[in-house]
């Protein structure tokens, strides 16, 4: 059996662990990071995408606001790509309380956060499609966050200073001595090869699904498994985050990501078992709407492209079942300490925005654990593709000859890394995905430095299949150029297909009326009626996750 | 900022058959097509007005994208609005000198011998493709001398006698250039024993609204609403167009793409072969002779749009002894100024090229086309006569006058 040696394994390619290994590899450690899917595959990758200000928590937690605005002001110096720094409203409607808007303001002073009141009318000038009865305003330092792009970023300066990634990988079981744990034994489905991993310090970043990694280690942490669903709408409906001026509840943000918005957010209880399973309900879909409708009135004419929701991983620190023992901010813990054993540590809880943070607090306890004298820079050095700052303007410039829209695009995603990507050659720049301007200099680009294995992974490195037509044409074009360039198998490419519009069905299902139907009709003209696709899938398991073995195929 | 009663790109499904249909995309890789650059790429100018591509500038709104189009999104709306609202104004002299019409129209009917024969100097078009930008091997169209509105106030006594009136729109091409044209529609209209109204009309803004100078559109729309709109205030009297492109854009443009109210008009907007069908199919048929005529016929693409062809078909059908040879549908490339600027040239020829390979293929007698700027692209590149339908009733009725 193949047999690995590092210093610290980390387990779970979301925000955290990406951001625990570049936090590692910076201070001069080795690792391996382990993810049984791909990056920003779970929590991470499936909230609203908001740069928090941190004024959501400044009446109820100040603690947690004032994280949110410090992280706010790091990441909008190190993550510049990943981040669109377009501000926030906070609004009152008529059927608000209005003691919580003095209330925000005064949280606001509190926790440090640039909060200023505005009037109705200059709300409006900022953001046009505003409900116009609204009757106070607040600006917030909000903005957009991009998950996927956020994690890749991490891992990627990770990979390129030193560190190994394994995704599509899972901890089968972890390899002890005695009290101690030493590494773990894993699983790559898609090359289908078992190894184990040696190290230091093993850690578990892999957030809800947390528990289940510590239950193999014999350890009990028990999450309590929350559910947020979103909604996409086709296009950006506002250009900045709209908050709704009351107590947190269902539908009370409107965010603006890249070419969509999303109506966020609802929250579900739902027991841990169905974690994976979990689906968007449809009263959940009914409140968004009907919530969303009130701060944007344009919402209920405008399509939806799809719902999806999330599972915040919710820790209770002592191990019991009483509700007050949940934490709802940043929990890390050693095992050591606490269960007595030893070379395991847990993070989890905290929110997407104090990822750094979390990796930070790790990585410090990694150091202390290898006597590791070092001091944390990730909130200094920028991510790659953030090391400049550099406004779309002047790369539109620099490339022209190349369609605007297509170096604006590139540029968006992938920062200065844009560079390597936009080549003059049309061949480069021909669209592979054309409601998102995804070209194929992008797409090899994401293929030969981003870890994709799929068209699902490439969806999340790049936004390929992430437009109105939800990959209708797009994914053909991916797939086969991936063939091409023998990214993957001909025959593994029908099956990535196939799963890639599993995954989509997924979150189109619970929206699927108007043009969102009409899309798919057309969609599964030519999926079955073109490519008979369906027939390839009948005794498949369609399981949506990612190719399997050529085998399969060919044994239909 | 988007305007919210906009929205119709969220209605496309990609099928792409409208970039299927177009024409410019066929011929040139410089123009991703009507998808890419209406639907697909308004989503992206909504994020970010800078992504607003260079492309956008061939398309040449010859609305075919939108006739094909299964989900009704408003494509040539969306990349003319585009094209306005987000591209870089510059200043061209070439784009004034093409678009105001009225202006250049009014100056050179005063001095048409002059300013026909210098448009042909070889020196000049030099000048004019070096310095404007304007193809050399371009024919511009004549000029008449003095205008049809002059030469229509002296008769118009003679439109008293009819019981029934109706307004006709003349446009700038028939004011300016072809009096005969206008002439014909006045003569054909009296022999139904229609009266003729002419209104203090401006030109209707296609050639600004396909150049991006909405606002100065906006402005002659205006004026023509309210003109148009008193002169059939309270009546059912309808207003003929004699070009097609003029009657789509009183018709829908001035809605769609400018957003003006002009419901006070609208209904009563109708192209003249839709008008002379009607009492055709009524039975007010005046006399023709036979013109022993092969004729192929072109059907502009602003008449398509409309769904105008199958009336001019009526019509020329009833032409005694005309044999019609049918056009396969397309466009001709000219598309207006489209044509006349250097940067799409080649384009506009490339277009039209299966078009005259096949009307050389018919060797006609003359082309008939209800478009004034398809007809300068057929004489240019085929050498046959090319004529408006109405232009050739009116021929079949004055021989049997002479008789």
């Amino acid at each position: 059996m193949k047999r690995i040696e590092t210093d610290v394994i980390i387990i779970g390619g979301g925000a955290t662990g990406t951001g625990i290994a570049r936090d590692c590899v910076l201070r001069g450690i080795q690792v391996v990071l382990v993810e049984k899917d791909d990056l920003a595959s779970g929590t991470t990758g499936r909230n609203h995408g908001l740069l928090h200000s941190g004024a959501r928590y400044a009446v109820q937690d100040v603690e947690s606001a004032s994280e949110c605005i410090n992280e706010n002001r790091i990441l909008k110096k190190i993550a510049r790509h990943c981040i669109e720094d377009t501000g926030g409203l906070f609004v009152t409607l008529p059927e608000d309380d209005p003691e919580y808007h003095h209330a925000l303001i005064q949280g606001c002073k509190k926790a440090d956060i640039n909060c200023r009141e505005i009037s109705v009318t200059d709300a409006l000038r900022i953001e046009p499609n505003l409900n116009p009865t609204i009757i106070h305003a607040l600006t917030v330092p909000d903005g957009t966050i991009d998950p996927f792009r956020l994690a890749a970023a991490n891992i990627l300066d990770a990979v390129e200073r030193g560190g190994t990634l394994f995704t599509h990988t899972k901890v089968t079981h972890f390899l002890r001595n005695q009290n101690t744990i030493i590494g773990v034994c894993c699983h790559d489905r898609l090359k289908k090869e078992t190894f184990e991993i040696y190290a230091k310090v093993v850690v578990n970043a892999s957030g809800v699904w947390g528990q289940n990694i510590c239950k193999q280690a014999g350890i009990e942490l028990k999450m309590f498994p929350s559910k947020g669903s979103m909604v996409i709408i086709d296009y950006r409906i506002n250009n900045v985050v709209v908050n709704r001026c009351r107590k947190p509840a269902d539908g009370d943000i409107i965010v603006p990501g890249d070419t969509v918005s999303l109506i966020g957010t609802t929250s579900k209880k739902i027991s841990y078992e169905k974690i994976d399973e979990a689906v968007v309900d449809d009263d959940e879909v009914e409140v968004l709407l009907k919530d969303g409708e009130k701060l944007i009135p344009n919402v209920s004419k405008t399509r939806m492209l799809r719902a999806y929701c999330g599972i915040r991983p919710l820790v209770a620190v002592s191990g019991k079942m009483d509700g007050r023992d949940i934490s709802r901010g940043i929990v890390r813990v050693d095992h050591e300490e606490r269960d007595g054993v030893k070379g395991f540590i847990s993070i989890a809880g905290g929110k997407l925005m104090t990822y750094r943070l979390m990796a930070e607090m790790t990585t410090d306890l990694v150091c202390a654990k290898l006597n590791i004298n070092k001091a944390c820079t990730t909130h200094q050095i920028p991510l790659p593709g953030s090391e400049q700052k550099s406004s779309e303007h002047k790369q539109i410039k620099r490339f022209s000859g190349i369609p605007k829209s297509i170096v604006g695009s590139t540029h968006f995603r992938h920062g200065e890394r844009a560079h390597r990507i936009l080549q003059k050659d049309r061949k480069s720049y021909g669209l592979i995905c054309e409601c998102e301007m995804v070209t194929a200099g992008e797409v090899d680009y994401a293929i030969n430095h981003l870890f994709v294995n799929d068209i699902i992974d490439l969806r999340r490195r790049t936004r390929v299949g992430m437009g109105p037509c939800q990959g209708a044409l797009c994914a053909y074009r991916a797939a086969g150029h991936m063939a091409q360039h023998e990214a993957t198998h001909e025959e593994d490419a029908a099956k990535m297909i196939i799963d890639f519009f599993e995954e989509r069905w997924k979150g189109i299902k619970p929206i699927f009326w108007g043009d969102a139907l009409r899309e798919m009709e057309f969609t599964y003209w030519i999926y079955q009626g073109l490519f008979g696709l369906g027939n390839l899938i009948s005794g498949s398991r369609g399981s949506g996750k990612g190719v399997e073995t050529i085998d399969e195929i060919r044994n239909f | 900022m988007i305007n919210l009663e906009n929205i119709s790109f969220d209605h496309c499904i990609k099928c792409t058959i409208c970039t299927g249909y177009c024409p410019v995309a066929r011929v040139t890789h410089l123009y991703p097509g009507p998808k890419q650059s209406g639907p697909d790429l308004e989503r992206l100018r909504i994020k970010n007005p800078e992504l607003v591509d260079a492309s956008l500038k061939y398309c040449n709104n010859c609305k075919r994208c939108e006739i094909a189009c299964a989900s009704d999104v408003k494509i040539a709306d969306i990349i003319g609005r585009a094209k306005w609202k987000y591209s870089k104004k510059r200043f061209s002299l070439r784009n004034i000198l093409l678009t105001r019409t009225d202006l250049i129209g009014r100056v050179a009917t005063f001095f048409s011998p002059l300013v026909n024969f210098i448009t042909r100097v070889a020196a000049v078009k030099f000048f004019l493709d070096i310095f404007l930008n304007i193809p050399s091997k371009r024919r511009f169209p004549k000029y008449a001398y003095k205008t049809f509105r002059g030469w229509f106030q002296r008769n118009k006594n003679s439109q008293m006698k009819f019981d029934r009136s109706i307004v006709y729109f003349h446009g700038c091409y028939v004011n300016y250039n072809d009096h005969d044209l206008g002439k014909a529609v006045v003569k054909v209209l009296n022999a139904l024993n229609i009266g003729v109204i002419i209104t203090r009309e401006k030109c209707c803004g296609v050639p600004l609204i396909a150049n991006s100078y909405l606002k100065k559109a906006k402005k002659q729309a205006n004026h023509n609403i309210q003109i148009l709109g008193k002169a059939v205030e309270s009546s059912e009297m309808k207003i003929v167009s004699s070009s097609s492109s003029c009657a789509y854009a009183l018709k829908y443009e001035y809605t769609n793409l400018l957003e003006l109210d002009n419901t006070r008009i609208a209904g009563h907007i109708v192209y003249i072969s839709e008008i002379i069908y009607q009492e055709f199919e009524k039975g007010n048929i005046p006399n023709m002779k036979p013109m022993k005529l092969t004729a192929a016929y072109h059907a502009p693409c602003h008449l398509e749009r409309m769904g105008g062809v199958i009336y001019t078909i009526g019509i020329l059908e009833k032409i005694p002894g005309l044999e019609l040879k049918l056009l396969h549908s397309e466009c001709c490339g000219m598309s207006g100024t489209y044509g006349f600027k250097n940067e799409c040239y080649q384009i506009s020829q490339d277009i039209g090229s299966e078009l005259f390979s096949k009307i050389d293929a018919i060797k006609p007698d003359l082309v008939i086309t209800d478009c004034e700027t398809c007809k300068w692209q057929i004489e240019e590149n085929t050498g046959y006569e090319t004529i408006h339908p109405v232009t050739l009733l009116s021929r079949a009725i004055e021989k049997v006058k002479r008789h």
